[in-house]
């Protein structure tokens, strides 16, 4: 419509709640693992997505330089021996937010497998970290980003974290369940 | 040995992972599994994150496949297995999209949402509202109120989150819920507060005056919540975009506060929010040396954040850049290449002539490394400079055909070649260089629309050169060994050449009747073209259809071309009838680090559409001009009326564009009533059945123009029509009743002499044209103007026949050159000298066309 304002969103950011465009985990040869897109206007066919992340991929695995622009997304990126973390924003926004969001997944990732970030712990637990990517992020708006609560939400099989994995939170639920 | 490591090898490779090599038939047999009693929750879990894999693997399932393990994964409703129950709801929502009749777990999961246990309740309000559509939505709505007020913050967050994805759906049900969303921005917890007040702006988002309210409110209460304080911020820069009044300085200050909060990504999203305001803050300072602070920071997203910001800030503010030069300095040498990039071109942005050429080294030892779109803003930073410094010109244009020799992209490769020829258009000193360097570039070129462009450079600017000859030789190579559409590029390139220098001319003829034997049609044609033109001499055709061609605008011939075919398909087409590509007036803004700019479609273009609702509007002809909209009304009324002038060859389309704003009222049966002046004839008036609150919509009236050119000037009065309805002001439904009619007066409008002319201003070969039409009829006359300053009533001339303001030339005695085509196609050159004497200022005017009326017509315009 002509009425709509088209100069507006010029340089300032968006003020919207959709602020991550995707998120995944790739395995040291740039296959995915896990990977989430939440933005229904851009890749949103498997075969667009998994260019991009080849393209991704071959942009990120020999650098360690935690983000990068491309493809008019801004992407922050973290990887553990044989795993790489990514999350997608638009070339538009807070990267420091972006970060933030990253750092979520990583750590709950993380706390979940007990430390052990690595492809073939990831894959035997890999229902839980499916959880997590749906307490970070549901649909583009960051749900959560207390890497400790988030676990506490993806409801892990308690009885597999030691003591000192856990919140406090956790062992009190622990405990009442085996009261009953 | 050597077969055992290899051995090895497979068993990492493949058996640590149990999803390898998954098959769709067999996971979908694995999930009849949960038909049993009891089920092994460990065991269904892994067949469900097996099914969830596959379809994150991008695997497709027919809605059959997916109906079924639909329904196999809803009888796992009977475990209670707090995981499992997870990661069935995660299976319904993907599921979801796919599978049939996905309504029918309803009420499972609003006993869930409903239940005791925390941890389905908030998984379960997100699963639900996945599903619902928006009839089953009112059955819902009362747990949804209370989850978003309930104690716990996930269970909150979650019914905050849902019902902001349900407002794109059912935005006046969630609006309901405001209420108790409000309550939850002043959350103890930061999620839930973010949450919040994201929902309420997002329902608020139309209405700027209550989002006013709640950022003064918001501004002034501690939030904690770092995410929520960063939304606010936004919100807040937007109302100061939106108003120039001194009304959004407590909002400034807001944001300027925000730079001391202890959350770094708080303090970012301020300095960026100032930085980037159109309206300078007034005082820049202190967010620049947040941002230099960054750029000292261990992390790279920091850095990212800080340099890019800066780079923004170069174009407005270059001063406050260049203090941060030392900070910028030490990223040159950055690990992150995309944080060196910003670093080095923020700094040949801002630095001095003499840091250029260390500069430029810097970036050739890495610009290999970096992505093609960091070469892009490199590229960007380069032509800037050739701007600023045309004295570099040597050493710029010689890295600039560096790069072009290396690998690239088509987008990256035209960056470079749009930076040369802006180069060679803005600095005759680089002329001879740049196309030197453009010539050897296409010698080895794979993109075919680059060398097309390029050929057409050379074809403009070759001729004016010292050595012409010297370019026919790399131009002549293209027709000997490329594709098609290039040969026939080379082509009118050369032509070009004859054209324009004489003494090449038997040479060019050569070369052009060697190109009549080519295979492909294009080709053949040009040259058997450009031959005969040459061949006559005249001097006026190859003027005007070698050298400078009228370029019709190509959306509107596209839509002309095609009403024509509808409408008579036997009689001529005149493309002359078609408006003509519009100069671009703004220069391309190269500053940005990334480009989002809408595309530019002309007015005609936008409207073109909406015409094209009007019955029998392909009779009148091609569209000749849109006026830009004029406003009927006041500002701030009940109902707003613009109005739009589509000028055709014989007729007149008046759109007036109307929205009601009134949300208790629905508009009925509008149409205008037209007062026109004499002769004016009202041919068809399009009503508009039905004007709801908010929403645009048209009248259309289509005139007949009276058949003297000279009666075509006058003032229409209007009144706008129509039947009232009164409305619920929430959901639009009209109360019972009849409606009244009422009307309401509109402003006058004019239709002047400009609204019908395609003026441009007075061109090089201006003085020619006017010669050229001596024999043409001419009006002259002489005016006094009420103005007391030449500038301001050469201005005000300019405005009353629609020239642009580059047609004024001289100082003492104003000249005004100028010319057009009037609508049917009729051309008219109009020459007026201004100057002041004792007695005010007076102007003489002296018009030509073919058409004596016409220039009797301008006349009058004026006086």
């Amino acid at each position: 419509m002509v009425h709509k304002k088209i100069a507006m969103e010029g340089s300032l950011f968006e003020p919207t709640l959709y602020i991550v465009k995707g998120m995944c985990i790739l395995d040291n040869d740039g296959n995915r693992i896990l990977a989430k897109y939440y933005d229904p206007n851009t890749l949103t066919t498997a075969k667009e997505q998994k260019a991009f992340e080849k393209n991704l991929f071959n942009k990120t695995h020999r650098a360690n330089a935690e983000i990068i622009m491309l493809d008019g997304f801004t992407c922050v990126y973290k990887n553990n021996v044989d795993l790489y973390f990514y999350v997608m924003g638009s070339s538009h926004e807070n990267e420091l937010i972006l970060q933030s969001v990253l750092n979520a997944l990583y750590e709950s990732v993380s706390i979940l497998l007990r430390r052990n970030v690595e492809k073939r712990i990831i894959l035997d637990n890999l229902d839980a970290v499916m959880l997590a990517f749906d307490e970070i992020c549901d649909g583009g708006v960051i749900l959560d980003s207390d890497p400790t609560s988030i676990v506490s939400r993806t409801a892990l099989r308690t009885e597999d974290v030691p003591l000192g994995e856990q919140t406090v939170a956790q062992v009190l639920i622990n405990l009442m369940n085996n009261n009953y | 040995m050597s077969s055992f490591k290899r051995d090895k090898k497979e068993e990492e490779d493949t058996g640590g992972n149990p999803y390898q090599n998954l098959d769709k038939t067999i996971i979908l047999q694995e999930a009849r599994y949960f038909n049993e009693t009891p089920v092994n929750p460990r065991k269904c879990s892994h067949i469900l994150s097996k099914i969830l894999y596959l379809l994150n693997q991008g695997e497709k399932l027919t809605t059959q496949e997916a109906t079924d393990a639909f329904f196999a994964t809803t009888k796992l409703f009977q475990s209670k297995d707090v995981m499992l129950r997870r990661m069935v709801y995660l299976c319904i929502k993907e599921l979801s999209k796919l599978a049939q009749d996905v309504i029918i777990v309803t009420s499972s999961l609003t006993k869930d949402m409903t239940g005791k246990e925390d941890l389905y309740r908030a998984a379960a309000i997100r699963a639900l509202c996945s599903i619902t559509d928006s009839t089953m939505l009112q059955a819902i709505e009362r747990y949804m109120k209370q989850a978003i007020v309930d104690k716990n913050p996930a269970v909150s967050s979650a019914a905050l989150v849902s019902a902001l994805h349900l407002s794109s759906t059912a935005p006046d049900l969630v609006k309901r819920w405001a209420n108790e969303a409000q309550e939850g921005i002043n959350s103890d917890n930061a999620m839930v507060s973010y949450h919040a007040l994201g929902l309420v702006a997002a329902t608020r988002r139309n209405d700027k005056l209550s989002t006013v309210k709640l950022v003064t409110r918001l501004a002034k209460s501690p939030i904690k919540s770092p995410y929520a304080l960063c939304l606010l911020i936004r919100l807040a820069a937007q109302l100061v975009e939106e108003d120039d009044s001194d009304a959004s300085q407590p909002y400034i200050e807001f944001i300027e506060c925000c730079l001391r909060h202890k959350s770094e990504m708080v303090i970012y999203e301020a300095a960026h929010a100032i930085v980037n305001l159109r309206k300078c803050a007034r005082d820049l300072a202190p967010a620049v040396s947040v941002l230099q602070l960054f750029c000292g920071s261990s992390k790279a997203s920091l850095r990212l954040a800080g340099a890019r910001t800066l780079a923004r800030l170069t174009a407005k503010h270059p001063a406050a850049v260049a203090a941060c030069a030392v900070d910028l300095e030490n990223l040159i040498s950055d690990p992150n290449r995309s944080v060196a990039t910003l670093a080095v071109t923020t700094l040949l942005a801002t630095g001095a002539e003499s840091s250029i050429d260390r500069l430029m080294k810097q970036i050739s030892s890495f610009v290999s490394e970096i992505s093609d779109e960091f070469k892009i803003v490199v590229v960007k930073a380069i032509r800037r400079l050739c701007t600023k410094f045309p004295r570099k010109h040597q050493s710029l244009a010689a890295f600039l055909a560096g790069m072009l020799r290396d690998e690239g992209g088509l987008e990256y490769k035209a960056a470079i070649a749009d930076a040369i020829i802006a180069l060679v258009e803005e600095n005759p000193d680089a002329k001879e260089t740049g196309l030197a360097h453009l010539c050897e570039f296409i010698e080895d070129c794979e993109h075919t629309t680059l060398a097309v462009r390029i050929l057409h450079l050379l074809g403009r600017e070759g001729p004016k050169s010292r050595q012409p000859s010297r370019y026919i030789r790399f131009i002549y190579n293209r027709v000997i060994l490329e594709s098609g559409p290039v040969r026939a590029a080379a082509v009118s390139a050369v032509a070009q050449f004859g054209a324009q220098r004489p003494e090449l001319l038997p040479n060019i003829k050569v070369l052009l009747s060697r190109c009549e034997l080519d295979d492909e049609d294009e080709v053949r044609d040009r040259a058997i073209l450009y031959n005969a033109i040459l061949e006559t001499g005249d001097p006026q055709l190859i003027n005007d259809y070698i050298i400078n061609i009228q370029k019709p605008n190509p959306v509107l011939l596209e839509r002309a071309l095609r009403d024509h075919n509808e409408a008579q398909p036997e009689a001529r087409f005149d493309i002359m009838a078609i408006p003509t590509e519009e100069e671009k007036q703004a220069k391309e803004d190269i500053v940005e680090v990334e480009v989002r700019k809408p595309v530019q479609a002309s007015i005609e273009e936008i409207y073109s559409e909406q015409l094209a609702k009007i019955p029998g509007i392909e009779k009148l002809g091609p569209l000749f001009k849109t006026v830009p909209h004029i406003d009927l009304t006041e500002p701030e009324t009940e109902y707003r009326v613009r109005l739009l002038k589509h000028i055709y060859a014989r007729h007149l389309v008046l759109q007036f564009e109307c929205i009601n704003t009134l949300n208790d009222q629905i508009l009925e049966q509008v149409h205008v009533r037209l007062e026109p002046p004499q002769d004016f004839e009202i041919r068809t008036i399009v009503p508009c059945q039905k004007l709801v609150y908010d929403k645009p919509d048209s009248v259309f009236i289509v005139l007949e123009y009276p058949s003297a050119y000279y009666d075509s000037l006058g003032t229409f009065g209007a009144t706008l029509e129509f039947v009232v309805h009164d409305c619920d002001p929430n959901t639009g439904v009209p109360d019972s009743g009849e409606g009244y009619a009422d009307s309401y007066p509109l402003e006058e409008f004019e239709m002047g002499c400009a609204d019908q002319l395609r003026a441009k201003a007075g061109l090089d070969d201006w003085e020619q044209a006017w010669d050229r039409a001596e024999r043409a009829p001419e009006a002259t006359d002489t005016f006094v103007l009420p103005q007391n300053d030449i500038n301001e009533a050469a201005k005000a001339v300019c405005e009353h026949l629609g020239l642009p303001k580059a047609a004024i030339s001289g100082d003492a005695v104003k000249e005004i050159r100028g010319g057009g085509i009037f609508r049917g196609g009729a051309p008219v050159l109009v020459r007026a000298r201004i100057a002041s004497s004792s007695a005010g200022v007076t102007m003489k005017l002296a018009a030509r066309s073919p058409r004596e009326d016409l220039a009797q017509l301008l006349l009058a315009a004026v006086g």
